[in-house]
């Protein structure tokens, strides 16, 4: 009962004929050739343009792998990285004590959330930077005492800037996520005799990563460009490394295009690992996990060496 | 009031303490009224079962018992413990909830949409409370959950994600896994009514095997096929009060009160 149906088949005009396969002309799709060759047509005119404007493109490559570029990105990463961390440790955190039956804590978290998703992060950013100002030292008794300014350096300035404001986003992503999963997990857990922190951690939890995790993934991105905003308290990550450059080399406009590049790279390589990550938490949700690329690749090679079986 | 603090002896062994005793419980969500003086006693070794029309309070009287409802007035106790209470003098003193947690360690429960976790496997979610509760070994616990599966039937599908098993199957796992905490005394919340029919002998078998073995057992349940046949004692709930109670043969077959035989006349 191999029945070949392709799938932009139509309603199939020859009747169903017992076991023959039906060969039928497939609906002709002529909109998409011609929305294809427009859309080609405007992307070829835009690279024209930008081809021909007063931009020394050459540059670009030049400056591409640049020490200073380098360390750039590597301390955006880094920042992204560790502001992230920060963010989902203490989004979970503040998402339990949001749930939690305790009013303080609930109203700790709602009260957190309020005010550091209330204000832009620019401001909390500068805030942070000028904290000196209400803190003249850090006094923590014999164990540590520093003047404000030597403790806050530029790098910890942002790295809390950015990783407590995230924390409040997080919060409501993973908040969405432990409501998600249905009250009978947590009974189930309970009749078994489980504590209220194993029944999180064993059994909410990973099944909340399903619905947490790609709006996280989304964060992650955001966080990647968000972190070029630190370039205003001087912390020297890759748009601010990018416009030094710029302004020492002339080339100003071209090292932004430098800096977009490698965001975009950045980005990508993080799309993927969200994918995969995404493909881990859906164990046992689906009968069968989606392919990854690479399976996708090696079913598509395997099926070309047989004469039977559908192309493309 | 602390004789015998969780321990898991074989049932029967104390028949003179009732596994379950109910004395004037009563139960409400805001106004409404769910259970409306409830007393009952549940013998040790004994299978036990509730019926009733739905909203009859039966589920949510089962679900007092391991204490997953609060209770507003009467008390319960589960062998000779109060639930969920402690009780000194004539003042009482609710469980911390670490406390209330030890107490459900005995107590195995089995749901209507047997709330298996759907992110392990069959013989995890068998492994995972003893493991993480009672704190056991991993190949002991493993070696405990296959024999387990092994007697539900289900020893080929140890590897099974609940989602790749049919209803009947999660069902017997999920027995399975309340089994592995050696409960005194296993709750049925209407085990089979989400089943297709097809499905529904093999829980039942379980259950029959289960209560050969002496397991105490409190069953919702609209099976009355297995209520009159595996059965020891049956009670008829309706409007949150036990209308009437006695050997499930003789109650099935003729009930004296009014109220029951409407009820049967319609399931039978």
């Amino acid at each position: 009962m191999t029945v070949d149906i392709d799938k932009t088949t139509g309603p199939a005009d020859t009747p169903p004929a017992g076991p023959e396969a039906i060969k039928a002309i497939p609906v002709r799709h002529y909109g998409r050739y011609v929305s294809a060759v427009v859309a080609l047509a405007l992307f070829g005119a835009v690279v024209y343009a930008f081809s021909q404007g007063k931009i020394n493109w050459d540059a670009i490559p030049d400056y591409f792998f640049d020490d200073r570029v380098l360390e750039g990105v590597g301390k955006t990463l880094l920042l992204t990285v560790l502001s992230m961390a920060i963010g989902i440790v203490g989004g979970i955190l503040l998402a339990v004590m949001r749930l939690s039956r305790n009013p303080v804590t609930s109203t700790i978290a709602w009260f957190y959330i309020w005010f550091f998703r209330g204000t832009p992060v620019l401001v909390q950013l500068v805030v942070w930077f000028n904290l000196g100002l209400v803190f003249e030292y850090i006094n923590l008794g014999p164990v540590y005492k520093d003047e404000w300014s030597d403790f806050m350096t530029p790098f910890l300035t942002v790295l809390l800037g950015l990783g407590l404001n995230e924390a409040a986003y997080m919060a409501e992503i993973c908040r969405a996520g432990l409501l998600a999963v249905d009250e009978g997990q947590t009974e189930a857990a309970h009749a078994l005799g489980m504590s209220h922190s194993k029944t999180l951690r064993r059994i909410v939890i990973p099944q909340a990563m399903r619905v947490i995790v790609p709006p996280t993934g989304n964060e992650v991105i955001n966080m990647l460009k968000t972190t070029s905003l630190v370039s205003v308290v001087q912390y020297s990550e890759l748009f601010r490394v990018a416009q030094d450059i710029g302004q020492t080399s002339g080339a100003p406009a071209e090292m932004l295009f430098l800096a977009a590049a490698w965001y975009l790279l950045l980005t990508s390589v993080f799309s993927v690992g969200q994918y995969y990550l995404e493909r881990y938490y859906a164990r046992g949700s689906s009968r069968q996990l989606p392919p990854t690329p690479w399976q996708k690749v090696r079913a598509n090679m395997l099926s070309l060496g047989r004469p039977k079986g559908g192309m493309a | 009031m602390t004789e015998k603090l969780s321990k898991t002896d074989a049932p029967v062994k104390q028949a003179a303490v009732p596994m379950v005793k109910a004395e004037g419980v009563h139960k409400s969500y805001g106004s409404v009224e769910v259970l409306k003086g409830i007393d009952l006693e549940v013998k040790q070794g004994e299978v036990f079962c509730l019926i009733g029309p739905s909203g009859s309070g039966k589920s949510t009287f089962l679900r007092c018992i391991n204490h997953l409802e609060k209770i507003n007035a009467g008390r319960l106790y589960v062998d000779g413990e109060l639930v969920g209470y402690r009780q000194k003098g004539d003042k009482l003193y609710e469980l911390k909830d670490s406390e209330v947690a030890l107490k459900r360690r005995d107590i195995g429960m089995v749901f209507q949409r047997f709330n298996l976790f759907p992110h392990m496997t069959a013989v995890d979610n068998v492994m995972e409370a003893p493991i993480q509760v009672r704190g056991k070994g991993r190949a002991e616990a493993k070696e405990r959950a296959m024999a387990l599966l092994e007697r539900v039937g289900l020893g080929d599908k140890a590897g099974n994600y609940p989602s790749q098993l049919s209803g009947g199957q999660q069902q017997r796992v999920a027995i399975a896994r309340a089994l592995a905490m050696d409960p005194k005394l296993m709750l049925f919340d209407e085990p089979t009514s989400a089943l297709d029919p097809e499905l529904v002998g093999d829980v039942l078998d379980v259950m029959r095997d289960l209560a050969e073995s002496g397991m105490t057992m409190v069953v919702v349940t609209h099976e009355m096929g297995f209520a009159r046949e595996v059965g020891d004692s049956l009670v008829f709930m309706d409007g949150g009060v036990v209308v009437e109670s006695g050997n499930p043969r003789d109650v099935l077959t003729d009930p004296q009160h009014e109220r029951t035989k409407a009820f049967l006349s319609k399931v039978l």
